[in-house]
């Protein structure tokens, strides 16, 4: 970079004056404001539902009212704010809920009660039905678990 | 750095050929000058028009939910309020430059010999410019939308035999509805920008295979009194100093005078009290009303094709006006064209004021 430096000493030489850096400068500053004066509202504007579901997405329980809880060995599929969500009625009773989103690739799972398992049809992963540990296929995670509350009224399911 | 990306690009794209070919190109130079910009000035608020456009698509819904999603765009989604005012003052201040561009043109008589394709072309543009604003305008579907396409609508009909054809046809029915929405946003986004793009380049690449024309007191000097500028970088430099400028105008009016949205149309509400059309449109509107006037009862309709047949005819004329004034030797002629212009220019003029007192 030291050939473009200005050097008063030969004038002849190729450089960037005073004034030339100053106008480059000043174009770029104002072409800058200009391009966040007109990038910001475009940002904010196609942001705008993120945002929405930002504030969808930051509920911390769902009350399920019983009528809709499924009877044993079912499992019932519902929002928790934006997100799929599964909860399973065992044969036993107890009820367990996790979120419903293969921690592969994203897919959504499914309850398989004859199998005695949670698996995602994409690529074949298998979660414990109890648990919602990985057990088989490419999962690297378990399924995230929510805790639930059983009331005469309701299950409220809530983030553990 | 920056030099090596540019020689790196320039080895395959001939980057410096545009360049050097810019250079050697170059625009006239002299008092009338400014009216040079408009054709650019239209051509940047098509530029605001498309990008504003792409991105109220990702927001609008067209059919039954359409007035919803406006209402939606307006009041809840961030700053769509500003990207939708934009959109329509865009549209307006475009109409505006191509008018300013078609009279500046005319009256510079640069539609003489060779430049009878620019002229054509740039009218063809001017058409479907107001095609895309009355397409637009029922978008939203609210109240003035509604009434302003009902009218709009109406006027095809006065076609003996086919008008009624051809109003059920664009309407899709014989009412307008959620179906007419849909044709009219597949017209507004699909249809005509296809036709628009292709006439647009044609109208660029004459504009640069004939240069700019020069008024008659420019052409009368002798060759070495003319002046002229570069194209790259004066003429250039100056045309994005005017873009500028029509940004900052443009910033200024969709932010301080943000565009309404109306009630939600209502087939069974009655029309509002002084409802007219877009301001392009209204000396058309305030002809046939006038004319309305004059002939009343069972002469109505001969008003109607008179007025109809008087816009269509006129516009005919005018686009024919090259085979008139085809070249600089015809005194008589070129006086006349002037006068032609003049008329047309004050005739508008009378006409949109007068409808804009009649409606206050």
């Amino acid at each position: 970079m030291s050939d473009k430096r200005h050097d008063p000493a030969e004038p002849g030489k190729k450089g960037v004056s005073r004034r030339e850096f100053a106008t480059k400068a000043g174009v770029t500053a104002v072409g800058a404001c200009y391009a966040a004066a007109f990038g910001y509202p475009i940002f904010r504007y196609l942001a705008s539902p993120a945002r929405t579901y930002a504030e969808m997405a930051a509920i911390t329980e769902v009350p399920i009212p019983r009528e809709k809880v499924p009877g044993p060995g079912s499992a019932l599929m519902f929002r928790f704010g934006t997100r799929p969500t599964m909860l399973i009625h065992h044969e036993d009773g107890s009820m367990v809920c996790f979120d419903a989103v293969c921690t592969h690739l994203g897919c959504t799972v499914q309850f398989q009660p004859e199998e005695k398992r949670i698996h995602c049809a994409c690529h074949g992963g298998t979660y414990d039905m109890n648990t919602g540990k990985n057990i088989a296929g490419p999962p690297p995670k378990p399924l995230t678990p929510y805790q639930v509350e059983v009331t005469d009224e309701q299950i409220l399911i809530k983030r553990a | 750095m920056g030099t090596t990306v540019l020689d790196w690009l320039d080895e395959r794209l001939g980057l410096k050929d545009i360049v050097a070919f810019a250079k050697k190109k170059t625009v006239p130079d002299h008092k009338y000058s400014f009216w040079y910009y408009w054709g650019g000035i239209s051509l940047f608020f098509f530029i605001v028009q498309v990008v504003s456009g792409i991105l109220l698509l990702m927001y609008y819904q067209p059919g039954p939910n359409a007035y919803d999603s406006v209402r939606q765009i307006t009041y809840e989604v961030d700053f769509g309020w500003l990207i939708r005012s934009a959109h329509s003052w865009s549209a307006n201040l475009m109409i505006l430059a191509l008018f300013i561009h078609m009279f500046s043109v005319f009256f510079m008589k640069a539609y003489r010999r060779p430049r009878e394709f620019g002229w054509w072309s740039g009218l063809t543009l001017l058409g479907l410019t107001m095609v895309f604003g009355f397409s637009g305008y029922l978008l939203p579907m609210d109240e003035l939308a509604y009434f302003a396409t009902k009218v709009g609508l109406e006027l095809p009909k006065t076609l003996p035999g086919v008008g009624a054809v051809i109003t059920e046809l664009v309407q899709g029915g014989p009412e307008i509805g959620s179906t007419t929405i849909q044709r009219f946003f597949s017209l507004h986004v699909v249809i005509l920008p296809l036709l628009y793009i292709p006439i647009l380049a044609l109208h660029l690449w004459l504009v640069q295979k004939h240069g700019n024309a020069i008024p008659e007191s420019e052409a009368a000097k002798p060759e070495s009194e003319r002046r002229s500028i570069p194209f790259f970088p004066n003429f250039l430099t100056k045309d994005l100093a005017m873009w500028l400028i029509a940004l900052n105008v443009l910033a200024i009016m969709a932010s301080m005078f943000p565009w309404q949205l109306g009630p939600q149309a209502d087939s069974l509400a009655p029309a509002p009290e002084g409802i007219h059309p877009e301001w392009y449109f209204m000396s058309q509107f305030q002809a046939l009303k006038v004319l309305g006037e004059v002939f009343t009862g069972k002469l109505a309709i001969v008003g109607e094709y008179l007025g109809i047949g008087g816009f269509t005819l006129g516009g005919i004329l005018w686009a024919l006006i090259p085979f008139y004034d085809h070249d600089s030797k015809n005194g008589r002629r070129a006086r006349n064209a002037t006068y032609i212009g003049l008329a047309a220019l004050v005739g508008l003029m009378v006409l949109t004021i007068w409808g804009y007192v009649g409606v206050s």
